[in-house]
């Protein structure tokens, strides 16, 4: 029986916190950090894994699938999780992520994981990739749609500013960015401490001849309208605005900057896990 | 050796023959393009160029995203603008991720002194050599460019084609083939050995002749391939001749004479003695009156030969 809307995002939001657990259980035990960054993407994600891209993990280079470039490499907690879910390799290899030998590299490495579109984590580079990409599928007239996740401290590079140029010189309808806005970079707030002139962020997107939206980006079924919206639009490439909350799904993380390279304590590990109903309360 | 020709001429007719033998190849420039050769490919077939403005490091991602979609790109730049600026790009996005990508670097070496230090490129060589699974290519002369363009094309996986704008007398046949990896010999010598690369063959060849008359007889190498060195030549050089001289219009730091001589001192230690560019910036002035200026004369070239054979003894 074909699932309902309203029962995927259910689903999908269930699944949010069996992936958040697993971020946590991975990095946990190999000591692994960038929780904040990658529990703010995990709904963006799972709108595009289990709704709108068309990929196939048996075969990951299938020629027409649709490709998801996670510009902001260091949420590759996030995206292996979701990858081991879907089945592009066993889930057991989480629990080895970022540590010597692993497939799972500290930043996603394109020729050792499989589902894992272009190797990134020096940021500001995923853009333009997926701008070379675009019109490659353009070229061959293929139907495959391009997404990037880019973060919102990752604006600050240069880089960024270029692809935001020529993509929508190229009229690249079949690329859509979305900008994880989850207010935070390394050393503090992106929009308010560090670059508050980053805003406002949609009015130079769309200066720049992008079709903006904006989405609330723990709202998977926001998420996945936004998704529809930007694949039905022509002529121009879309830039989706996720707003996002850093560390989202624990009420000690949410928020709060120190999860961008901190590392779990046994008691706080407990704690995630009951939160996330894999432990039960004491 | 024959009439003067300009080797970055080379690279038009390079680029439209690979054009036309792989529909997959791709241009992707960042607007400058047709000051290195990037014209003729540009007129034949301008479906496939993709200008991102002056965006260096743009023009190296988009490439990257092509040859991710299976594409054949090319781009091109002035050498400082690819080997120093989108270094990074073409060293963690490219060269790590053994995507086929092939970048063309304009104005090597003195060639663009016109322009001065901002634009002249000498010490590309050097920064990309050190990038792993990364093909450096310093061509010769107009004919040999127009090969590497093709053999490039050939190559599986990442190359770089450094080329300058300097007359330079054309050596090499229209039948010639290049050969990647290969060292190239134009004369034979059992006292010592001059390596040369890109446009410091001319030279390399007159100081031979030179020598010569000083019976001293220098065999003489063609070194295409900055990397991967032709380890088999040089080691064969170390041995038969017992003293070798580079010469690179380039930095003697981290270029063909740093290749060589950490190869030579690690396998068969001789003297190794370097041609160019010493620790300093190319000013401004033109081509001609810069090689003079810093040392990449045949007199130079002469010179350490004779200084390597003292202390090869």
């Amino acid at each position: 029986m074909q699932q309902s809307r309203a029962e995927l995002v259910a689903s999908l939001e269930q699944l949010a916190k069996d992936i958040r657990l697993d971020v946590v259980k991975a990095l946990y035990q190999t000591g692994g950090y960038h929780l904040g960054p990658s529990f703010s993407i995990v709904e963006t994600l799972l709108a595009l894994y289990y709704y709108k891209m068309r990929v196939d993990p048996q075969n990951p280079k299938w020629a027409d699938r649709d490709v998801l470039i996670l510009s902001k490499g260091h949420g590759s907690a996030g995206l292996y999780s979701v990858l081991a879910r879907k089945g592009y390799f066993p889930r057991e290899e989480l629990w080895t992520m970022k540590t010597f030998g692993s497939r799972l590299q500290g930043h996603p490495d394109m020729l050792r994981t499989p589902g894992v579109e272009l190797t990134t984590g020096s940021l500001g580079n995923g853009l333009s990739a997926g701008q070379g990409y675009a019109l490659a599928a353009r070229m061959d007239d293929r139907p495959t749609r391009v997404y990037v996740i880019i973060g919102d401290g990752e604006a600050d590079e240069g880089l960024i500013w270029e692809a935001s140029m020529s993509i929508p010189k190229f009229k690249l309808d079949n690329l859509c960015c979305i900008l994880d806005y989850n207010k935070f970079q390394s050393s503090g707030a992106s929009t308010g401490c560090i670059m508050p002139t980053l805003s406002p962020i949609a009015d130079k997107w769309r200066a720049f001849g992008w079709n903006v939206l904006e989405a609330r980006g723990h709202d998977i079924g926001c998420l996945m309208d936004a998704l529809d919206e930007a694949e039905k639009y022509e002529g121009k490439p879309t830039f989706i605005i996720a707003d996002t909350v850093k560390g989202k799904g624990l009420s000690f993380t949410e928020g709060d900057n120190r999860w961008h390279i901190g590392t779990l304590t046994e008691a706080e590990y407990h704690q995630a896990l009951r939160e996330l109903g894999a432990e039960a309360a004491q | 050796m024959s009439e003067l020709a300009v080797p970055v001429n080379g690279i038009g007719p390079g680029l439209v023959k690979v054009g036309e033998t792989h529909p997959e190849m791709v241009f992707v420039i960042a607007d400058n393009a047709k000051a290195i050769g990037g014209g003729p490919f540009a007129e034949k077939f301008p479906e496939r160029v993709f200008d991102v403005g002056i965006a260096e490091q743009n023009m190296v991602m988009t490439s990257a995203g092509f040859a991710l979609a299976g594409k054949l790109p090319f781009c091109n730049a002035f050498g400082n603008f690819l080997a120093l600026r989108a270094i990074e790009q073409i060293r963690t996005f490219v060269a790590h991720t053994k995507l086929n990508v092939k970048f063309i670097g304009g104005l090597a070496g003195v060639s663009g002194g016109k322009e001065g230090p901002t634009h002249e490129a000498q010490e590309d060589i050097a920064h990309l050599r050190a990038v792993p699974d990364l093909v450096v290519l310093a061509p010769t002369d107009v004919v040999s460019t127009e090969k590497a363009v093709i053999a490039a094309a050939e190559w599986v996986g990442p190359v770089f084609i450094r080329i300058g704008r300097m007359a330079a007398p054309v050596f090499y046949g229209a039948d010639y083939t290049f050969r990647i990896g290969k060292a190239e010999q134009h004369r034979q010598g059992k006292d010592a050995t001059i390596i040369s690369t890109g446009v410091m063959l001319g030279p390399a060849l007159e100081a031979a002749t030179e020598l010569a008359k000083a019976g001293v007889e220098a065999r003489v190498l063609d070194m295409q391939t900055v990397k991967p060195l032709d380890e088999e030549a040089v080691l064969a050089a170390a041995v038969e001749t017992g003293a070798i001289v580079t010469a690179e219009e380039h930095t003697i730091i981290g270029g063909l004479g740093g290749a060589v001589a950490e190869f030579v001192c690690e396998n068969r230690p001789v003297p190794v003695l370097r041609v160019g560019i010493r620790d300093v910036y190319a000013e401004t002035g033109k081509p001609e009156e810069l090689m003079v200026h810093y040392g990449m004369t045949t007199d130079n070239i002469v010179r350490s030969v004779k200084r390597a054979l003292e202390l090869k003894r």
